[in-house]
């Protein structure tokens, strides 16, 4: 007795049949096990089939997003390689958003495709030492020199910043105006001279981040992201991309942290006691809760209703990773002692899984402070969900350069 | 594990959900259910009418060809949703909840099992199981009631919900036969019905005590036939408790929007914003695993057991703390008895008892995933 509409049918009537019908032409011009990686990827963004919701000739066929698992299905039933995504989820997850919303029309034909194919990676110049939370505060300039900028400043908590050709970056271009308006936002080009990365160490001993800083850096007008001054504004789309990105992915039962927290209870009978038996009960109930909270997100989204929900999802997935990781580490006992090593290395990706548990610990205290503090997503929940009124700014109608720093 | 469980509300649903709020806003505002709570009728049963045989809701879990709605638990969860969202002072959970799915349970193609359905369907009885109303899915059958070869009950029940007003009561027994759901009216010779003073005011307990009452034993009753009332009653309460978070959050939103102190809207302040973000998390995730729950029951999933212990576990709780963080967060006028928060209150700490605590559903979940315990 449910009924729902479904939003599968797109422009030019295309429903999943054609778009299998799609997938299944591009394979048959294309085989995955003779064509190489790059050529193969760059022919599937030339066919649409890239991200079919992303408009024709920019990787997508105009089509509802929903469509893209019928291609993902099929490709990866044919074998085909992917851009490996988690390389490039800053990239995928938001400098193309906001590239396709505000970009020029050079803009999108000259970033997109290597962005896609993952030939070139991007990264995110937003914070900065003194500017986190209130990222609108942030004070790197950007001075207009002809038709050229000239930027100094200083980012931090970069990822992939030592691999990017590209950068996402928001810097000052008027102080003389409230902080929100004196915004402008660009892409930088990470191999121009004045670019300085240097890794930045982390608790868990190692450097999934950087430091960048920006000494005279030209950038020319043409990379520039939107209006002079209307940088908030597009910043705002990077930022909501970002939170669905660390907030969203369907995951199966005991597909996060508790599987890993589950496994050990069923192995290792000799850990157990009763009071970690009640905590683990409780973390698996609020683990499930939390995957279906998630589930119903996504459901939302393929029916095209998005609710408000999502914006939950990060406070209670860096709430459940603390909490899993901690009580993994008491479980362990003396093993929860040791840890495998404070050599700083480099990864390209967060993985939790590949660590003791220890490193879980460690690294989920980010996750409650990376894309938005679990404080000022409770704030956003309150004000934006519940319709609260903010608490009262003095930092509003004052020109940035007037505030006390 | 089964498929994936459809989580949103249909097209029907939104329009039962709409149909029902419109009754209960025109007949049960918070001010009725005040008054009547103390009075000589703390049931609603005119309200109870409209919905039962007027909107057809007694009847929703009731297949077609025994005069129901055969809608499924999808539906009611709905419903109960905007029961408990208004505490409505209605036996819903006792006669077209748990009633209603014991006989279901039993053999509907029995001539006194299908009566008793279609009598509970056009509201034209009301019926409760009775069973502690703390009894949750996975307990052992019930020891208090003893039958004979004739159909002769005694014993005791203590704190049956919607007892009092029942006219047909399901009284799980041991007989010869071993044990089984025995039906008897409750006006019948041998049968008292007690009324407690209940913690939660809009659904009243009573004690039923049993001397020597002729029962009918129903055909195809059994331990199983209990089990599968307890889950769906279980299942289908987490919905209620969404339903009662839901009215606690709102209610205590739109008062801290309004009231001011220290010259300012107190909703502004950043220390009552996040508890309340909190809550709103904890209510679209109960929300979640409440669907889950009624739609594992709707279509018969084998998860259903777990998708309830996971929804009751959680939904309990999330009521109780929704309902604390109201009465808190209204402070004074959140502890009159003039404001209609108690009431929710109560109801929230009084279904946290209700068809299993949150513990009592974690442990068997220990079981039903595999978590066993220490030792």
């Amino acid at each position: 007795m449910t009924t729902k509409t479904t939003a599968t049918t797109g422009r030019g009537g295309l429903d999943a049949e054609e778009v299998r019908r799609r997938v299944r032409a591009f394979l048959a011009e294309h085989d995955p096990a003779t064509t190489d990686r790059a050529a193969f990827l760059r022919a599937r963004f030339d066919a649409g089939l890239a991200w079919v919701h992303f408009p024709e000739g920019l990787g997508g066929l105009g089509a509802p997003r929903a469509l893209q698992s019928v291609v993902d299905a099929e490709l990866t039933a044919a074998g085909a390689p992917d851009n490996d995504p988690r390389r490039i989820g800053i990239g995928l997850g938001m400098a193309a958003p906001t590239i396709l919303r505000f970009g020029t029309e050079e803009q999108k034909a000259r970033f997109l495709r290597p962005l896609w194919t993952g030939e070139e990676v991007w990264c995110q110049l937003f914070s900065e030492p003194g500017a986190g939370s209130d990222l609108a505060g942030l004070r790197t300039r950007a001075v207009r020199d002809g038709d050229a900028w000239t930027v100094d400043g200083q980012k931090v908590w970069t990822s992939n910043a030592h691999n990017a050709r590209w950068a996402i970056l928001i810097a000052r271009t008027d102080p003389d105006v409230p902080k929100h308006r004196g915004i402008t936002y660009f892409v930088c080009d990470m191999t121009a001279p004045g670019v300085e990365v240097r890794p930045l160490r982390q608790i868990t001993g190692e450097a999934e981040f950087n430091e960048v800083f920006l000494t005279d850096v030209r950038i020319p007008d043409a990379h520039r992201l939107g209006d002079e001054g209307d940088g908030w504004r597009v910043a705002q789309t990077t930022l909501m991309n970002e939170r669905v990105a660390i907030g969203g992915g369907a995951v199966p039962r005991e597909g996060g942290m508790i599987g890993v927290a589950a496994t050990t209870w069923r192995e290792r009978p000799e850990l157990r006691t009763p009071g970690l038996h009640d905590r683990l009960l409780r973390l698996w109930v609020d683990s499930e809760v939390a995957r279906l909270t998630a589930e119903r997100v996504r459901q939302q989204l393929a029916v095209g209703a998005p609710g408000p929900e999502g914006s939950g999802l990060k406070l209670a997935f860096a709430r459940l990773n603390q909490a899993v990781s901690g009580l993994e580490v008491e479980l362990l006992g003396e093993e929860g002692l040791r840890y495998h090593g404070w050599e700083m290395t480099r990864p390209e990706t967060v993985d939790f899984f590949g660590h003791d548990a220890g490193y879980r610990y460690l690294r989920a205290k980010g996750n409650s402070i990376e894309g938005g503090t679990s404080e000022i997503l409770r704030n956003i929940v309150a004000e934006r969900v519940l319709g609260l009124p903010s608490e009262p700014r003095i930092d509003k109608d004052v020109a940035w350069k007037d505030l006390p720093r | 594990m089964s498929a994936t469980p459809d989580l949103l509300y249909s097209d029907v649903e939104d329009d039962l959900r709409a149909t029902v709020r419109d009754v209960l806003t025109d007949r049960c505002p918070a001010s009725a259910v005040l008054a009547r709570c103390e009075s000589d009728e703390p049931y609603d049963l005119g309200l109870w009418r409209t919905l039962a045989a007027g909107s057809g809701l007694a009847g929703l879990l009731v297949p077609e060809k025994l005069g129901g709605a055969g809608a499924s638990a999808r539906e009611a969860a709905v419903v109960l949703e905007e029961l408990g969202g208004a505490v409505a002072p209605v036996p819903f959970l006792g006669s077209a909840v748990l009633a209603t799915t014991a006989l279901l349970g039993c053999d509907p193609q029995d001539k006194r099992v299908a009566r008793l359905l279609e009598d509970l369907a056009s509201g034209a009885s009301v019926g409760t199981l009775a069973v502690p109303l703390t009894y949750g899915p996975g307990v052992s059958f019930p020891q208090t009631v003893r039958a004979d070869a004739d159909g002769v009950l005694t014993g005791t029940v203590t704190s049956v919900a919607d007892a009092a007003v029942a006219d047909v009561l399901l009284i799980p027994a041991t007989g010869p036969e071993g044990p089984g759901l025995y039906a008897l009216a409750s006006d019948t010779p041998g049968v008292r019905v007690a009324p407690a003073v209940p913690l939660d005011l809009t659904r009243p307990i009573a004690d039923v005590t049993l001397d020597g009452a002729r029962a009918h034993r129903l055909a195809g009753s059994g331990p199983a036939a209990l089990e599968g009332a307890l889950l769906a009653g279980a299942g289908l309460l987490a919905s209620e408790q969404v339903g009662v978070a839901q009215w606690c959050l709102d209610e205590t939103v739109r008062y801290l929007g309004e009231r001011r102190q220290f010259g300012r809207v107190v909703g502004s302040f950043q220390a009552l914003k996040h508890r309340l973000a909190d809550v709103w998390l904890e209510v679209v995730s109960a929300r979640a695993a409440a669907r889950a729950a009624a739609d594992a029951l709707a279509t018969g999933s084998p998860d259903a057991p777990v998708a309830v212990a996971v929804a009751q576990a959680y939904c309990s709780t999330a009521a109780v703390h929704a309902a604390e963080e109201c009465v808190q967060l209204h402070a004074g006028i959140g502890m009159t008895w003039e404001h209609p928060a108690h009431l929710h209150l109560k109801r929230a700490k009084s279904s946290e008892l209700a068809l299993g605590t949150p513990g009592h559903h974690r442990t068997r979940l220990a079981t039903l995933v595999d978590l066993p315990a220490a030792g």
